[in-house]
């Protein structure tokens, strides 16, 4: 992400005398939006379609049905769990691709430029404040939990056919990537207000 | 029919005072289609009554409805004098504790090794085992259906039969008083399907189990029935011992006892 951010925007910021302003504006750009939306979208499809499917083949395989049977109840055992670890994992994700990205953003500014490693992330963190990285964080909770909701409810809910796992899987990303294209932009709302 | 010994089934009491599940005017539909038609039935203690009948005859229906993984729309269902129907979300949990469902796939989760298969049901409803207690009691079984050796695979590692055995030591594991067995010998070869069949009986003895075992294998209701119905277009069509039924000059009943 930063790599390609980092290439395409540098011949426009050229062309204003701009390309020292490069640093912050991947740094901004990526924590701010980048970053969160492309982990949570990744993650809608890895992780939704996982969610989707597996539970969609337990319901199928009748071993939810065996679970209620040993008095164990699936909703706490199976949803609960998956949404708590993607609401608190996934920040950890997106952090993580945030630095990779402004990894990639030195790298990039590398190919056509000599900035060292320090002045690059020195002029990054010069541009950002608390109050881009907060909401940018905040939101990607949402993102987790929404991605882990979906995924959980479509696999749960599955039919009783083979078929009903892929169309489980399949619903599980589209909805989920929909949704946090939709809680983003939400979130960008409220951002604003701030 | 093979040469595997079977064991023999024991005799019961049928009396009005020694039920454990009484099933009254069951109606089930889905959609426009009603599947159980005021369905009654009886199982008494220490019984093995087995429900037979074509495949959508509505078997599997009344059997899930008697641990309410399905709602039924009409009708009453006591089981070990409790109305199944009223009960909340953790009374019924509490005599779910008390029933055995051994599933017509198995339904072994296949995250899990066999052990922890066991150890699953094991650790929810006999909260008071110690671990070491816990392995003794999943070694027991294991050894009952003759699969000790498995206890570490997964259930991807198993054939069909095995499964299946390993699915009814999950089951007995928790020493249930009823059990529901959902097709046992479903999709089974003839060796294998007695295995099944002379397991059930063993269960019967070992544990003083009620059993109720849905199936359309007439060999298995042979080998098992103290008692059989049958059911037609969801209803009970025919209601006896298996002598009965072999003697029956009915020509749906005579189609199965051929």
């Amino acid at each position: 992400m930063g790599l390609v951010l980092t290439i395409q925007s540098r011949p426009a910021l050229a062309h204003f005398g701009a390309v020292s302003m490069l640093p912050g504006m991947v740094a901004i750009s990526l924590i701010r939006e980048m970053g969160p939306v492309i982990t949570a979208l990744i993650c809608a499809g890895k992780i939704g379609s996982g969610m989707g499917a597996e539970l969609g083949s337990m319901r199928v395989t009748e071993q939810i049905d065996a679970m209620e049977v040993s008095s164990t109840n699936p909703v706490k055992f199976l949803i609960v769990t998956r949404v708590l670890a993607a609401t608190l994992m996934i920040p950890l994700l997106v952090l993580y691709a945030d630095g990779l990205g402004l990894l990639g953003g030195w790298a990039g500014t590398n190919i056509k430029g000599d900035v060292t490693f320090i002045l690059f992330f020195s002029q990054a963190f010069g541009q950002i404040h608390f109050i881009d990285f907060l909401p940018a964080i905040l939101k990607t909770f949402f993102f987790g939990a929404v991605i882990g909701l979906v995924g959980c409810y479509k696999g749960y809910t599955a039919g009783r056919g083979t078929e009903s796992v892929g169309i489980a899987a399949n619903s599980a990303v589209v909805l989920s990537s929909l949704l946090v294209i939709i809680v983003d932009l939400i979130a960008v709302q409220i951002t604003d207000l701030l | 029919m093979n040469d595997t010994k079977i064991p023999t089934i024991l005799p019961v009491k049928t009396h009005s005072d020694n039920q454990v599940i009484e099933i009254n005017n069951l109606r089930k539909g889905f959609y426009q289609q009603e599947v159980l038609k005021n369905v009654s039935l009886q199982l008494f203690n220490g019984e093995n009554l087995v429900v037979l009948g074509k495949s959508g005859s509505g078997k599997s229906v009344l059997i899930k409805c008697i641990v309410r993984l399905l709602d039924p729309d009409d009708g009453t269902i006591n089981v070990l004098g409790e109305d199944v129907s009223a009960l909340k979300r953790d009374r019924l949990g509490e005599l779910r504790k008390k029933v055995g469902f051994l599933f017509q796939s198995g339904a072994l989760y296949d995250s899990m090794t066999v052990k922890q298969n066991l150890e699953f049901p094991l650790k929810r409803i006999k909260k008071n085992l110690t671990q070491k207690e816990m392995d003794e009691k999943i070694n027991e079984v294991l050894e009952q259906v003759g699969l000790l050796d498995a206890i570490n695979k997964m259930p991807s590692q198993l054939s069909g039969g095995m499964r299946k055995r390993i699915s009814l030591a999950r089951t007995i594991v928790v020493d249930p008083m009823i059990m529901l067995y959902d097709e046992p010998t479903t999709g089974l070869d003839p060796v294998t399907s007695d295995e099944i069949s002379s397991l059930i009986n063993e269960v019967q003895k070992t544990y003083k189990t009620s059993s109720l075992i849905i199936t359309h294998d007439i060999e298995c209701a042979r080998a098992t029935a103290n008692r059989i119905i049958m059911l037609h277009d969801g209803e009970v069509y025919q209601e006896g011992i298996l002598e009965e039924f072999e003697k029956s000059s009915d020509e749906l009943i005579k189609s199965f006892f051929k």
